[in-house]
């Protein structure tokens, strides 16, 4: 099939890793969970994750689905 | 408990995973070409993507649900399910069977089964299958719609049609390739979505082994927590060993199973039968682009699944352990009661009417809460969230399903919590997915090709197979609301798997290792293997429960010490019965299939694999017994 699956995992990683992390920044008091920022920590986390999925979807050298 | 209220970033998370899972079956559908294309993928996707689709197909709702309400309730005796119950199987698969089933050709299992017996055994397991399919579906889709119901507030309804429909969608659009590939986000979004809670948990509880010391006090009085009923003692490390309490035999262990059952049913019969012949992971295998991939579709699988009770099972272990920390706040939930029923007992609790409280609520109570909390509430008013919360703790019952929400709900903020009830509904609709695309192949294939509409065009069998995803879809709604009557889920899943599979892998052993065995003796022996699990079923009965509903409907002949062992010992009762009978049957029955016939179907006839050519780390051989290893270390450390 000429989807390469790391594509929408990598994107989908990526969007919810930023949103998540921006959100710790931004709203710090909300998003302490037993003393740490585990919003902030988590979305970097799934940010490091998305990018590292699209990285490996570009070496690979497939295009992304132009649908 | 009380409804969670979501804010927007995790609405937005929901949503962005919803728009994911939908946008790719959107994207694959202009590959769905043939009929092929939709049921089967046309055997074209890399070894990382099967094998983690094949994990993921089976982390449904059991899983995420039953495994931490399993953990709270026996402890690391529940990685057997793991460690015993899948890992040996999944490897076995990988090394012995799948050259079989990915040579053979074959669509489907049944189709094997057609190919190696005739069409009698394929038409009883395809239907059993189809079956057996539906209602782990609908297994699951009742146990998300009563999460979400228990969490959100939403409708049961509204939830079951909702979450059914997004499946509906991406299947119907992407076929199984869609599936599998969702399938990949989906494992990623569960292992990502709950890794922090049980790092946040472990954190709360003091570590790994402050909670094992926590969970020793449980095992000297469980009846403290409710776990059990009061009088029951174990060894202090029933909670945290993973094999001496088993070995010690079934009274000294919370799952009440003795180590044969253990060893036999569960990891011999159950985990094989399920592993090794079930068609909704099989199918992920089969979907693989070439044979080396089909068969390292397993192994690939097994690696996660080996660690899978470190983020399953131990929040189990931790709401447990926090249960018994008074300054934790926090107990396993008890079941939701309607907030009339509390309107009622806090009313009780204000005049003072201690026995009432029991019959407002409709459950047991610790009779000892309610005296001192009708105490407190004399010597000082108290509120009435302070009641309801004092009542909330004085309920001697527990709902162990609800233990995952209960953690989650206590340790994600906004953002995290959008994320970890993104990575639930995953869970539900991966294995909602799986279910859906094994049942519209062998129902397409298997079911409908095959005795009502021969040699029609592709077109019309892809046709038909959207128009069996649709059904597929409907049939597990109805399903839904018949598993709504049960409360574990696991155990009942357990006892339909033991009733279908126990005896189905006695079939495949003869008829992939012994070639005299008949087409006859196959079908007799499976067809007896599976009445005789029904009989078994109805003649026995697990302490505690009451003839009829959970077994024992002609009469009880045993009794069991647990649901559990119950079900061990029947897989294990069925299992013998279909080797015997298909064993004596086959050599009473002359062959209807030559040497010839049989090639590529039965080991001894078949030409082996030399996988010399391949580098050492992708010999399934030399992987497989890496694996088991590593698996045998992990038994090891949790003695």
């Amino acid at each position: 099939m000429g989807l390469d699956i790391r594509w929408p995992i990598g994107l989908m990683f990526t969007l919810i890793g930023a949103l998540l992390a921006v959100f710790g920044l931004a709203k710090g008091a909300e998003s302490v969970s037993l003393g740490i920022n585990i919003n902030l920590i988590w979305g970097a986390v799934l940010l490091v994750f998305g990018v590292l999925m699209l990285l490996g979807a570009i070496k690979g050298g497939k295009t992304p689905p132009s649908a | 408990m009380q409804a969670i209220q979501l804010q927007w970033i995790d609405y937005t998370i929901l949503v962005a995973y919803v728009a994911f899972v939908i946008g790719i079956g959107w994207a694959l559908s202009r590959y769905m070409k043939t009929s092929a294309d939709f049921l089967t993928s046309a055997r074209s996707i890399p070894t990382w993507v099967t094998g983690l689709a094949f994990i993921s197909a089976n982390l449904g709702a059991l899983e995420l649900v039953g495994m931490a309400a399993s953990g709270a309730k026996y402890g690391i005796s529940t990685a057997h399910f793991y460690w015993v119950g899948a890992i040996p199987a999944m490897i076995f698969l990988a090394v012995f069977m799948m050259p079989f089933y990915y040579g053979s050709k074959a669509r489907s299992v049944p189709e094997y089964l057609k190919m190696r017996f005739d069409e009698r055994v394929r038409a009883l397991n395809s239907f059993a299958f189809a079956v057996m399919t539906i209602f782990a579906s609908g297994i699951s889709m009742n146990a998300l719609a009563k999460l979400l119901h228990a969490l959100l507030g939403w409708d049961y309804n509204f939830a079951l049609f909702v979450s059914s429909g997004v499946v509906l969608l991406y299947v119907l659009k992407g076929g199984l390739t869609s599936a599998i590939y969702t399938e990949v986000l989906q494992f990623f979004m569960i292992v990502l979505g709950f890794a922090p809670v049980v790092y946040l948990g472990l954190k709360d509880v003091g570590g790994w082994h402050s909670m094992n010391s926590a969970l020793q006090t449980v095992a000297t009085n469980p009846a403290a927590i409710y776990l059990k009923d009061a009088g029951t003692t174990y060894a202090p490390n029933a909670w945290t060993s993973a094999w001496q309490p088993v070995l010690a035999g079934p009274t000294h262990n919370p799952m009440g199973v003795d180590w044969f059952a253990m060893i036999f049913g569960l990891g011999f019969v159950l985990s094989f039968g399920y592993w090794c012949t079930n068609f909704l992971v099989v199918q992920r295998a089969m979907a693989a682009k070439n044979m080396t991939a089909a068969r390292n579709t397993p192994l690939v699988a097994a690696v996660p699944k080996m660690f899978f009770p470190f983020l399953v099972i131990v929040p189990g272990m931790i709401a447990a352990a926090l249960t018994t920390l008074p300054d934790k706040g926090y107990r396993i939930p008890p079941p939701v009661i309607a907030q009339a029923n509390y309107d009622k007992a806090i009313a009780d609790v204000k005049s003072g009417n201690a026995g009432n409280i029991a019959a407002d609520l409709g459950k047991k109570v610790d009779a000892e809460k309610i005296t001192s909390l009708i105490a407190a509430n004399t010597a000082s008013k108290l509120s009435d969230t302070q009641i309801e919360q004092g009542l909330y703790n004085s309920v001697a019952e527990n709902d162990y399903d609800g233990v995952i929400l209960s953690l989650v709900k206590k340790y994600c903020p906004a953002g995290l919590l959008g994320l970890a009830l993104t990575a639930l509904l995953a869970s539900f609709m991966s294995g909602m997915a799986g279910n859906v695309t094994a049942f519209n192949t062998v129902f397409t294939y298997d079911i409908y090709q095959a005795y009502f509409a021969k040699g029609k065009s592709d077109a019309h069998y892809m046709w038909v197979g959207k128009v069996i995803t649709v059904v597929g879809i409907l049939l597990s709604i109805g399903a839904a609301y018949f598993a709504s009557m049960y409360n574990n889920c696991m155990d009942i899943i357990q006892l339909v798997f033991g009733f279908v599979n126990a005896p189905l892998f006695a079939t495949f052993l003869l008829g992939m290792f012994w070639k005299r065995t008949t087409a006859t003796g196959a079908f007799l022996g499976l067809f007896c293997g599976i009445g005789s699990s029904a009989l078994f079923h109805a003649l026995t009965i697990a302490q505690g429960n009451t003839p009829g509903i959970k077994g024992g409907y002609l009469t009880v002949v045993s009794t069991f010490p647990s649901e559990m062992a119950q079900n061990f010992w029947l897989a294990a009762f069925a299992f013998i019965a279909c080797f015997t009978l298909t064993l004596v049957i086959s050599l009473a029955t002359s062959r209807t299939k030559s040497d010839t016939d049989l090639k590529g179907l039965v080991y001894s006839l078949t030409p082996k694999i030399v996988d010399n050519n391949s580098p050492i780390y992708q010999r399934p051989a030399v992987v497989g017994v890496v694996l088991l290893i590593v698996c045998i270390l992990l038994n090891w450390y949790f003695w």
